[in-house]
């Protein structure tokens, strides 16, 4: 059994779903496989798996240009491989995206490699004055959510949510 | 075959069609013959065109989307035509303008110019119709064949690297942009 929480990403697969998003691109990520497999399921969801994150900035934009809202699925390391996209698409385009990002290298990571993505991420997000916060305890994701999604689309600019360990992760 | 002549020959076929292009010559291009409010260009982000083209296309299966790519761009972004075959949208045509350089900023060869095959690239990631145009006959054939084929197409064009003598037009990125959104939206 992966030590990733169901329920947690239930609740997160839920309030997206909620807010309107209709359209999800993900690169695979362990935190992240259940709510891949929550948007393969769902006939109501597209899907789209990507070969590189950066790819998720240019389909997210046709897409909300189209009318049909989206989130992107990726790992803090697919947010570092897609910021000439936000910049030089979202942002210089005042696109609004929704960035579902979980935050590896944090408190408690035991995975070496995660470790170095980890400490810069944070500081990225503020030097691209991308509105952030954190999903890190069941009782506000709904709400979190839904509030990041207003936000992207009243500004028409990109904003990130952390998955953090505390939410995602199971194991003591 | 220069691109402007090509694109000259099939604007007529875009009243009706959605169009993204990529940033440079061909956006100065295609403003020059004529902005519509169904043309976007993508001024920068070179390589996301494509991925710009699949997020329309997923979502609005009903329009078919053009867009007109090149081959510095495509070269930035490979992988998404993988992700173009993986979801093969067949409403979706995608133009590669392949001058075998980065034209707008200097003219320094692309991999195109030593033999890298776009159009053979296309076909090996999985795009179910691929066509090589040389010729301005080669090309009105192979774009009206892939209209009428209602299928994912990939339409290498091979053409002269010449361009526009400025890049910068007096459409507003942002003025472009909210026009082609409200024109999506509306209809």
């Amino acid at each position: 059994m992966s030590p990733v929480s169901t329920a947690n990403s239930r609740l997160v697969y839920d309030a997206l779903k909620a807010s309107g998003v209709r359209l999800m691109s993900a690169l695979p990520e362990t935190w992240l496989v259940h709510l891949i497999r929550m948007a393969e399921e769902d006939p109501e969801m597209t899907l789209v798996r990507l070969a590189k994150e950066e790819e998720g900035v240019g389909i997210s934009a046709g897409a909300h240009l189209a009318g049909v809202r989206s989130a992107m699925l990726m790992q803090n390391h697919g947010f570092l491989a897609s910021i000439n996209g936000i910049v030089s698409c979202a942002q210089l385009y005042r696109i609004p995206l929704l960035m579902m990002v979980s935050f590896r290298g944090e408190f408690g990571e035991r995975d070496p490699w995660q470790t170095e993505g980890g400490g810069v991420t944070e500081d990225l997000l503020r030097a691209l004055r991308i509105p952030f916060s954190y999903l890190d305890s069941p009782g506000h994701v709904a709400h979190r959510i839904a509030k990041a999604e207003t936000l992207a689309l009243s500004a028409n600019k990109p904003v990130a949510l952390l998955l953090c360990r505390d939410l995602m992760w199971e194991e003591a | 075959m220069t691109r402007v002549e090509a694109l000259r020959a099939i604007y007529p076929r875009l009243e009706d069609l959605v169009v993204v292009t990529i940033m440079g010559a061909v956006a100065a291009e295609l403003q020059g013959i004529g902005h519509r409010p169904n043309f976007f260009y993508l001024q920068h982000a070179m390589g996301l065109a494509s991925s710009m083209g699949l997020g329309i296309a997923l979502a609005r299966p009903e329009r078919q989307v053009v867009v007109f790519d090149g081959d510095g761009s495509v070269l930035m972004n490979l992988g998404g035509l993988t992700t173009l075959a993986r979801y093969r949208p067949r409403n979706l045509v995608h133009v590669v303008f392949d001058n075998e350089s980065l034209l707008s900023v200097g003219g320094f060869p692309t991999a195109t110019s030593t033999g890298s095959d776009l159009a053979g690239i296309a076909a090996a990631a999985g795009v179910p119709r691929t066509a090589r145009a040389t010729t301005m006959d080669d090309f009105t054939r192979a774009f009206d064949e892939a209209l009428a084929a209602h299928d994912l197409t990939t339409i290498v064009a091979k053409v002269d690297a010449v361009g526009p003598s400025k890049f910068v037009t007096d459409l507003s990125l942002l003025e472009n942009r909210f026009e082609f959104q409200r024109y999506l939206t509306r209809r």
